[in-house]
């Protein structure tokens, strides 16, 4: 009996163990099909060379592109349809993956998942990941279609030259609300000023995302969004435990649907997904506070761990994405703006002049976009930590 | 071929070595060696986006004792403990139940408690989503509508919503094995203290409980370990507004780029359950030597 008992004991604990490990980043096993094995061990590693960016693998000049690729990107953000009719061209079947933040995509990489042949970072991430070797640079001869991207995106300060990423969409964090019942936030205030006894109380969520988050109070405390200074971060830390109070939960995901179905009434979060919640729910509206706001670049990228045959591969599909077609497809699928200036003669009048889409210029003079903050990012972490754990 | 039978026939420990061996590499490649890269990783310092610095730091040890999370600690065992209790109230008198059925019935029983759990545990968690939600969700909306209530009843984002999705998550882990020694107890001893004039409830206080506590002691673990441990459900029911120590670690992993201090947090947790197992196990394997 004795014997037993420790046994279950032993085998208990090794339970505990396993579950505590959940947190531990996985090799991620993916479908990505094997390397035709001569040239891939040209493939540059990330460890070997931590600053210097990758070489272009010295392939032969026929590599053969791979015939299935993975694509880790943002849920919902294309089409299907785009997939299918890029396998009907070209006989290369790609498969999604998803991930929900920044942070956790870099997470995933730094962590050796392999396998991804194209990664979905917005700006900022981006910058870090070319900083840290991580990014495959574009062999643009094979992406012609990259004359297509409109000028102001060509030169944008996290990749000069879109030498390692093609711009996909943009958009901006603001506000979504309902329209029937509440009236519209003119401020950050309805988060970091609450009124308990408005109707939204309790009924609002935040983004579950640290920099955007603090960008939100950053903003609306009047601050460079960026910011380092241990002051000014201290001061949007109150302005975000205040707000915890007022929501009903942080959440990236589902926050749409959750003002669709009128649990929420008032949410922050990325203009597209609440476009996209129209269709369920004609009511939703959404608004850039009179502070401004946070703008955005999602860019596609190939990263450095994809064989070869996996970048061929994933090159096509950059150009594929990028032709007025396809690009007018993606964005009348996501509602969000378009990078790509061909598409844009193929999109209706009324996408383009929808100001929550194409923000007017006085509100873009308004908008900053989050940047890496180095090793002030512990602190922004930290200090997210104490606004999770504050009651 | 046959002579190296025959060689391994005449050595009986080798063979048990062999048997063991598959076994043995698949838990040192998998478990072991793992957590021992995690042991490693808890003393060394953050890379700025991730991955480590070589450089040897008793920093994140003194961190997981910065108030901030011994909080997040206190709370979860909180809610563990908690967990456990409810699971205990609710399983036990389950478990009499179904023992106390005729044989025959028994297997349907177990059957029926077993069939919800064949779904997986993040769909069921997130089904426990339509019923709780606040403003939208089914028990509120019902109550509403009988005018029972006036304001939608707190059930979503907070610790309430979490304990009632462990609670469910883990019932039959307390059920199962309390299930098992009440199925094993032998009926004349009821009788024989019903015949000593016993009444009802001494019965169950002299005689039933102390002989079903091995599976009250087993289920108890089974349900506060992973409790203790949870990060599904505090996610998804504690809206990402209540966490657990759980939350906290992954978090470090996925949003905050702080792999030393996820490792070190997982350590300490680790030894707060074994400490809390071997505890457990003392105490009750103290009482029942009382009791018999």
């Amino acid at each position: 009996m004795k014997q037993r008992l420790v046994l279950l004991v032993s085998l208990l604990v090794v339970m505990g163990l396993l579950l505590a490990a959940c947190g531990t980043p996985k090799q991620q096993a993916t479908q990505a099909p094997k390397p035709a094995a001569t040239e891939a061990a040209a493939q540059p590693t990330k460890a070997a060379q931590p600053t210097q960016a990758p070489q272009p693998t010295e392939a032969p000049k026929e590599v053969q592109p791979a015939k299935e690729i993975v694509f880790y990107n943002w849920s919902e953000y294309i089409d299907p349809k785009v997939y299918e009719l890029f396998e009907k061209e070209t006989g290369i079947k790609v498969v999604e993956d998803n991930f929900s933040s920044n942070e956790e995509l870099l997470a995933k990489l730094q962590g050796g998942a392999t396998g991804y042949a194209l990664i979905v970072p917005s700006d900022y991430t981006v910058k870090i990941m070319i900083d840290q070797g991580m990014l495959a640079p574009l062999d643009r001869d094979k992406i012609p279609n990259l004359k297509n991207i409109a000028p102001r995106f060509r030169n944008v300060y996290y990749d000069p030259g879109n030498k390692y990423c093609v711009p996909y969409q943009w958009g901006t964090t603001g506000i979504g609300y309902l329209s029937d019942k509440v009236k519209k936030p003119e401020s950050w205030s309805v988060f970091f000023d609450p009124d308990p006894n408005a109707p939204w109380y309790g009924r609002m969520t935040m983004l579950d995302d640290a920099r955007e988050a603090f960008a939100a109070a950053l903003v609306y405390l009047g601050y460079d969004i960026n910011t380092t200074d241990e002051k000014q971060l201290e001061e949007a830390k109150q302005a975000l435990i205040r707000a915890k109070a007022a929501l009903s939960g942080y959440d990236s995901d589902t926050y749409e649907d959750l003002l669709a179905s009128g649990e929420n009434l008032i949410a922050h979060g990325w203009n597209g997904d609440f476009l996209q919640a129209m269709e369920d729910n004609e009511n939703i509206a959404y608004t850039i506070p009179k502070e401004g706001g946070v703008i955005w670049v999602d860019n596609v990228c190939i990263p450095a761990s994809a064989t070869p045959e996996q970048k061929v591969a994933a090159e096509m599909f950059l150009n594929f994405i990028l032709r007025p077609d396809i690009g007018a497809m993606i964005s009348e699928y996501n509602y969000y703006a378009t990078p790509n200036k061909a598409a844009e003669a193929k999109l209706d009048a009324d996408f383009l002049n929808d100001p929550s889409v194409y923000p007017p210029k006085d509100v873009l003079d308004k908008l900053q976009f989050i940047k890496p903050v180095g090793k002030a990012e512990s602190l922004y972490q930290r200090m997210w930590d104490e606004v999770k754990a504050a009651p | 071929m046959s002579k190296l039978i025959t060689w391994l026939r005449q050595r009986a420990s080798l063979q048990a070595w062999l048997l063991l061996l598959p076994s043995a590499l698949w838990l040192f490649i998998f478990f072991i060696a793992p957590l021992f890269i995690v042991l490693v990783y808890s003393f060394l310092e953050r890379g700025t986006y991730g991955g480590v610095v070589w450089h040897f730091t008793l920093e994140n040890y003194r961190r997981v004792f910065d108030p901030l999370y011994l909080k997040t600690f206190w709370r979860s065992f909180y809610i563990a403990v908690l967990t456990t209790v409810f699971t205990l109230v609710l399983g036990y008198p389950l478990a009499y139940y179904i023992a106390t059925r005729p044989q025959r019935q028994r297997g349907t029983w177990v059957l029926g408690l077993m069939i919800p759990f064949w779904t997986n545990f993040l769909v069921r968690t997130y089904a426990w989503l339509t019923l709780l939600r606040t403003h939208t969700g089914l028990i509120n909306l019902t109550l509403m509508h009988l005018g029972w209530i006036h304001k939608p009843l707190p059930l979503f984002g907070n610790d309430t919503a979490i304990i009632i999705g462990l609670v469910y998550g883990w019932l039959p882990d307390m059920v199962l094995p309390i299930y098992a020694t009440l199925e094993r107890l032998d009926r004349s001893l009821l009788e024989a203290a019903m015949d000593l004039y016993a009444s009802g409830p001494k019965v169950f206080a002299r005689v039933i409980w102390p002989l079903s506590l091995p599976g009250v002691v087993a289920g108890s673990m089974l349900v506060f370990i992973p409790s203790l441990g949870a990060f599904v459900t505090p996610a998804i029911l504690g809206g990402g507004k209540a966490l657990m120590i759980g939350n906290i670690i992954s978090n470090q992993f996925l949003a905050a780029h702080d792999w030393p201090f996820g490792s070190a947090l997982s350590f300490v947790m680790m030894a707060v359950m074994l400490v809390a197992t071997l505890v457990y196990f003392r105490v009750t394997s103290d009482e029942e030597r009382r009791q018999l």
